[in-house]
């Protein structure tokens, strides 16, 4: 996917000024977050169970090498193959090798995040293979030529007349701007997909070491059609998925229902073990699991290993102040939000990447709705010191913290300055009260008042006062 | 009035917001501690909590201010300031430093002994000690409450300022939607990304008019500013102050980014 980080700035620009943007994202907002409240305020030990997943996929971490090696084992001792991808280009490489081992002409794929991470897609269309997106958003977007703007709703930056438009221009059907109507055309239209296709790709929301399993998370019951029709079933996921167990896996699954949807439960959780055995009534004669690096290992034992803990609920951008205001596609790459901001410099490097660790107040909100409590803010900071310590951050910016420092450290000097500062502050406000314009303060003024300095400094006054005070 | 020298010697943290745009929050601030019996002072060798390197990555700026305003603080027995958000920078502080540093220890030590001012009033002080001189407070108007991020989320302020505004007489308090959503000051964030800043504070000030209050009322100036500058860009008749003023009955100045008539000039 093509990376469009560094024009954030712009792209945030046009999706404030876009109405239909702002009335989807308006949808979102009355919707994820009110949800998870609700589901929350069910369940008294909630934040017991945020500490236990954090501190279980803590102890993963520790031994990832450990429950991965495991998981291997028990998925070959299930008759299934294990792939281990470092990069991008071998995942895409290792899948299609397996779609053309079958003679694969189209898979279906069910709702993937790493597919996107690799570019799958463009991938193996390049290559002869066509792939067919069966999740619905997914599916509006592959008939539109675009990209997910949110990590478990990827269309929510449409609108039914967007969905409607694209039916129609590929579908050759009436014009129908009825979500029952047009739910109905996908079901038709994709049933022939589901039966058609020589491979399916599924991703993997956790993969359980002890069965060899791995486990996809819908309410579309898409995912199921895809691994379980076509004789090859494809598992592309990434290696901090694993799970020691499947009653660890339950943990996760009742946080990552609650913090993503704000459902007790999905509607389908699938378990996938290997291939169809003798005797099974369904299931894949092949079954391939690809193990997704692509610079994970590099973040264990680092500053930013709290970050392997994402389960990819979305609760992080649900939430988030600024992702509501501007969506996904300001983000410019494949993961958005808070969590975006975290990942993306890890996988396309922090040259390119640096617009989003700074594109955050700090509200922390992200952080306290987190059901493995990454401490994302502070994630987020240890990026803008990668970029402090690499002199990557504007000319500007450099040179105004560096001055504020000087002055900041010497209370001898810094004294007058502020007196002055807020004498000359208050002179330009004259009797008003507030600025309307301030010289280099644009990007305050552009928008608000400054309102103004009431005079002197406190400490100035302060010391005008003991001075008094002491004389009396 | 209790007597003043028996109480805790307490250091303020003035801020940098309060020092130089408005020294009767400070002013206010010193006039609750002193009310809930302790003895206030203000040392000479402190500036800025070091938010601005810490956000930006500055490592070494943020560990040079920290240990400046360790020092600087060393010895009282708490340490109390007007702001939730630099307050929370101060309980950074442990991070700055390795865990051989010899800051380590008093940054912990710091870490324990500072407070926000309605977290001191109320959960060390006690309302016993308070309500009082809280109940001969008169401000006759309806009111709406921004619980600033840092404060809220890092330091767990979210009862405390509203307990003791309901002390006060003739105080209404209405809550807005959202009032725990971030209105897009953060420090720099709000000259970084100015549009973005720009929607999370129109929609805030929006919330502010729906509650039909005369007065917003928070605990951080940065916010404050943020919030009364665009509600008088918006020209909105809404109010805002720092709390302290109310609780401690020095509202007779004008409002944040209201015309000064001259009153302020007497500070």
């Amino acid at each position: 996917m093509q990376i469009n980080t560094p024009f954030f700035k712009q792209r945030a620009h046009d999706a404030l000024a876009d109405a239909n943007l702002q009335k989807a994202l308006g949808n979102l907002k009355a919707g994820f977050p009110e949800k998870r409240a609700i589901a929350v305020s069910r369940m008294p030990e909630f934040e017991q169970l945020r500490d236990q997943g954090r501190d279980l996929k803590n102890h993963i971490l520790e031994h990832l090498d450990l429950y991965l090696e495991e998981f291997e084992r028990k998925v070959i001792e299930n008759g299934g193959h294990v792939h281990w991808a470092r990069t991008a280009d071998d995942a895409n490489r290792i899948i299609l090798d397996i779609c053309q081992q079958v003679d694969a002409k189209t898979v279906t794929k069910g709702k993937s995040m790493v597919t996107e991470e690799i570019g799958l897609n463009d991938f193996l269309e390049a290559n002869g293979v066509q792939p067919v997106e069966t999740d619905l958003g997914e599916y509006i977007l592959q008939l539109r030529h675009d990209h997910p703007s949110h990590i478990i709703a990827p269309a929510i930056h449409l609108n039914l007349e967007d969905v409607s438009e694209a039916f129609h221009a590929n579908h050759h059907r009436p014009k129908s701007s009825d979500p029952a109507v047009l739910m109905q055309e996908a079901r038709e239209v994709l049933r022939e997909k589901f039966v058609a296709a020589d491979v399916g790709i599924t991703g993997a929301n956790f993969c359980v070491a002890e069965t060899g399993s791995t486990i996809i998370v819908t309410n579309e019951g898409n995912g199921d059609l895809t691994q379980t029709l076509p004789k090859t079933h494809v598992v592309v996921t990434s290696i901090e998925k694993v799970v020691p167990t499947l009653e660890d896996m339950t943990l996760f699954l009742r946080l990552l229902a609650r913090s993503a949807t704000g459902q007790e439960f999905s509607v389908y959780n699938t378990l996938s073990s290997g291939p169809r055995r003798e005797g099974d009534q369904d299931g894949p004669e092949n079954f391939h699991v690809v193990l997704v690096d692509n610079g994970r290992s590099e973040m264990v034992g680092s500053e930013f290993q709290d970050m392997l803990r994402c389960i990819r609920c979305s609760a992080c951008m649900n939430h988030c102040p600024v992702y509501g205001a501007v969506g996904g596609h300001s983000y410019g790459w494949v993961y958005p939000g808070p969590m975006g901001s975290v990942l993306t410099p890890q996988m396309i490097g922090i040259e390119k990447g640096g617009m989003l660790p700074n594109a955050s107040t700090f509200c922390g909100k992200c952080e306290s709705v987190c059901p493995v409590r990454i401490p994302l803010p502070k994630l987020m900071r240890h990026w803008r010191e990668d970029e402090f310590e690499k002199h990557l951050q504007p000319k500007a910016a450099r040179y105004g913290l560096a001055g504020w420092a000087f002055l900041a450290k010497r209370p001898a000097l810094y004294k007058p300055y502020t007196r002055m500062a807020s004498w000359m502050m208050k002179a330009w406000a004259g009797k008003n009260g507030r600025i309307r314009t301030l010289p280099l303060a644009g990007g305050w003024t552009d928008w608000r008042d400054m309102p103004a300095p009431q005079g002197k400094t406190f400490m100035q006054a302060w010391k005008e006062q003991q001075k008094a005070g002491g004389q009396q | 009035m209790p007597n003043i020298s028996s109480g805790p010697r307490v250091g303020l943290f003035v801020t940098c917001l309060a020092d130089m745009f408005r020294p009767s929050v400070a002013f206010s601030t010193v006039k609750l501690l002193e009310q809930a019996g302790c003895k206030a002072e203000v040392p000479e060798r402190q500036t800025c909590c070091g938010q601005p390197a810490f956000n930006s990555g500055d490592r070494k700026t943020t560990a040079d201010i920290a240990r400046q305003t360790i020092d600087a603080f060393d010895g009282y027995e708490y340490v109390v300031g007007p702001s939730g958000s630099c307050i929370g920078m101060l309980h950074y502080y442990p991070e700055v430093f390795a865990p051989s540093d010899s800051y380590y220890q008093r940054a912990l030590e710091l870490k324990n002994r500072s407070f926000e001012i309605t977290s001191f009033l109320f959960d060390v002080i006690g309302m016993d000690s308070l309500q009082e001189q809280l109940r001969q407070l008169q401000f006759n108007h309806k009111v709406t409450y921004h619980d600033s991020c840092s404060g809220l989320r890092q330091l767990g302020i979210k009862q405390q300022p509203r307990q003791l505004l309901q002390q006060v007489q003739g105080v209404e308090l209405e809550e807005m939607e959202e009032a725990e959503t971030c209105c897009g000051f953060g420090g720099t964030f709000c000259v970084k990304y100015p549009e973005i800043s720009n929607r999370m504070v129109s929609n805030k000030s929006e919330f502010i008019s729906n509650t039909g209050a005369h007065t917003v009322l928070g605990g951080d100036l940065g916010c404050l500013l943020n919030m009364a500058g665009k509600l008088k860009r918006e020209g909105k008749q809404v109010e805002a102050r720092h709390i302290v003023e109310v609780l401690a009955g020095m509202t007779d100045t004008p409002a944040i980014g209201e015309a000064d008539y001259g009153l302020a000039q007497q500070l």
